[in-house]
């Protein structure tokens, strides 16, 4: 079952890799392939497994501030910014599909 | 012969009498380093700050008040690890130059010892891989492939073609952390496992590689590939040294949730000489198809080790393990999308030029900065995810994960103490016979045999066996129950006491360091 233009387009709107050229549509069907494997193994009655530890309570901590004022170290990192922001290009603006 | 030795017996009482001081041995190993280079297992060499905390060290020696068995011993950190002030680029474009403004909790654990930081390891791009051939950085050479040992057993086809083309890898994706340790240039070095990381460049190098219960280390500053699978693993030359290790790096962590608030004890392996009373458990399906007969017929040979010594020695069925490849493969690639979404350029690490739009500006910068491999898993983590697609794929191998986990509570239940199964398929193949196959297919085939432990969550560990026809390391791994670490460990020093694994020769190292190899020996300790 070949993955189609528009599963293509939406994957990529979600994954943001750029990679709808022959190779990565390629990459995909293989993993799809390789994964349906799964298929064989039956599951009736078998919970899914979130985690090794389920069976313990996670820990919380108390709501308190314990560290902060850190925001020169934070945008140390970045490359455009502007003041305390980090600047981004125009958003809502949809990517081009495949055939575009 | 300081360059060998072990923590414990040996460099930490050499420090401490004042044999040896932090400096000279942090000078030493980074010169070894700058010898070593061709391996290409570190990516960054910390030298200003490694020698400025060996002179503190020194200080703290000085006025005989040292931190602990850590203090002034050289370590290496995979680059996959966050360390502040020093880069860490997980071998991928998206992070070359990034500074970390923090350390993450096991590197802060072990410089709060005293440990001086020698350097970032080299690893497959985002520990995606299983031959730490995939970073941006190129891939890293196994020690081995210059041991006498492997020289004296290998036939060059013709003069120039020798060294150049013959050498092996060190497996993946900790490959960096596991030559760093092989050749000498470190006494113990951080690497990760998520699906065999730490234990298959372990065994392919001739090191303890030993994977930790999930939960028990702190994965906080740890770069997440698998959230629910990860954890840091130790790698050092010899079972008492990982013991300290997971000593000075185990226990609760306020900032990571994930590790369990048990109180954990550090100890120290009592020399195990009965093994009357342990059951060892012999996984059938992990004779596995692809796996070499010389490494069959060393597993044969150390279950008859321990059965000859009195052990229970029983064959066992784990009947889910062949789909654990399968399984982990959507788990991983479903994580993997989640977790590398952060990587979108505003905050850190690289960023496209393009400025039409936020979107195109993060496609563009996810494009360039990740390699094919990490961006097919993201393509392929978000397809399973698809929700007409996630009852059929994520949830369906959750399910299985439960089966596989199940299998071994069955077989713990069953009265079994540890399983003893082989950790690679083969011994360390030739680079260029290696890329013949795609990263993918690699990591299917050389996962098969550590994969289910990272699955279940348990601890397991490699340890160097015996040698191959070709004169590669071969390691066998032991898997533990859940939290019983100090079990495990005491089976795999009795285990590697018995085998006495061959020290590496290395004639560059020799060359280099004439006068501290005083004699060859074995690297075991008694």
């Amino acid at each position: 079952q070949k993955v189609s233009v528009e599963v293509l387009d939406h994957l990529e709107r979600l994954a943001l890799v750029d990679f709808r050229d022959s190779e990565g549509v390629e990459r995909l069907q293989k993993a799809i392939q390789f994964a349906d494997q799964l298929h064989e193994v039956n599951t009736d009655g078998v919970e899914p497994m979130d985690s090794v530890l389920e069976d313990r309570c996670l820990y919380l901590r108390e709501d308190d501030v314990t560290e902060g004022n850190c925001t020169k170290d934070l945008l140390e990192n970045a490359r455009e910014k502007v003041e305390e922001y980090f600047v981004a290009p125009p958003g809502n603006i949809p990517l081009p599909n495949l055939e575009e | 012969a300081v360059l060998n030795d072990g923590l414990r017996s040996q460099v930490s009482a050499a420090l401490k009498e004042g044999q040896i001081t932090p400096t000279e041995l942090c000078q030493r190993c980074l010169a070894l380093i700058k010898s070593t280079k061709f391996l290409n297992a570190y990516i960054t060499v910390a030298e200003e700050s490694a020698l400025k905390q060996a002179e503190e060290s020194e200080e703290r020696y000085r006025r005989g008040q040292p931190l602990g068995i850590l203090d002034g011993v050289p370590i290496a950190v995979k680059d996959n690890f966050n360390t502040a002030g020093i880069e860490t680029t997980c071998a991928s474009n998206m992070l070359k130059g990034y500074i970390s403004p923090y350390n993450a909790t096991v590197v802060q654990k072990l410089l709060d010892q005293g440990a001086v930081l020698l350097g970032k390891t080299n690893l497959d791009e985002f520990a995606m891989g299983s031959g730490s051939t995939d970073g941006v950085f190129g891939p890293v050479r196994n020690p081995w492939s210059y041991s006498k040992q492997y020289k004296e057993k290998s036939v060059p086809k013709s003069h120039s073609e020798d060294e150049e083309s013959n050498w092996v890898i060190t497996g993946g994706s900790s490959g960096g952390s596991a030559a760093a340790v092989s050749s000498f240039t470190c006494f113990a070095a951080l690497g990760s496992d998520t699906g065999g990381s730490t234990r298959n460049p372990a065994a392919h190098c001739g090191v303890v590689g030993l994977k930790p219960t999930y939960g028990l280390i702190s994965r906080h500053g740890l770069i997440p590939l698998v959230n629910s699978m990860d954890v840091p693993g130790i790698l050092t030359r010899c079972v008492d040294d990982a013991a300290i290790l997971l000593g000075s790096l185990a226990g609760h962590d306020p900032k990571d949730s994930t590790t369990v608030q048990d109180d954990f004890k550090p100890f120290e392996l009592p020399n195990l000489t009965d093994v009357s009373k342990l059951s060892i458990g012999i996984p059938k399906e992990y004779n596995a198809p692809g796996l070499s007969s010389e490494i069959v017929a060393l597993w044969l040979k150390a279950a008859d080790l321990f059965k000859n010594a009195g052990a229970k020695v029983v064959e066992v069925s784990l009947p889910h393990t062949r789909y654990s490849i399968v399984c982990y493969h959507v788990l991983c690639t479903a994580e993997v999308a989640s977790n590398m979404a952060r990587f979108d350029g505003l905050e850190y690490g690289h960023r496209s030029d393009k400025k039409d739009s936020t979107e195109s500006m993060y496609a563009a910068t996810r494009r360039e900065g990740f390699n094919d491999v990490v961006r097919g898993r993201i393509l392929s983590g978000n397809y399973f995810l698809l929700k007409q697609n996630y009852e059929k794929y994520f949830v369906k191998a959750q399910k299985v994960r439960r089966l596989i986990a199940n299998d071994f509570v069955e077989v713990f239940r069953s009265g079994v103490d540890i399983l003893l199964t082989p950790t690679t398929l083969s011994d360390a193949a030739p680079y260029t016979e290696f890329i013949q196959e795609d990263n993918r297919t690699r990591s299917a085939q050389d996962d098969v045999l550590t994969q289910a432990a990272n699955m279940a969550g348990l601890p397991a560990i490699s340890v160097p066996t015996a040698l191959s026809e070709k004169g590669l390391p071969v390691g066998l791994q032991f898997i533990g129950r859940s939290f019983q670490e100090k079990q495990l460990l005491t089976v795999a020093k009795w285990f590697e006491k018995q085998v006495q694994f061959p020290m590496i020769q290395l004639e560059e190292v020799k060359r280099h360091d004439s006068g501290v190899f005083q004699h060859q020996k074995s690297a075991s300790f008694s």
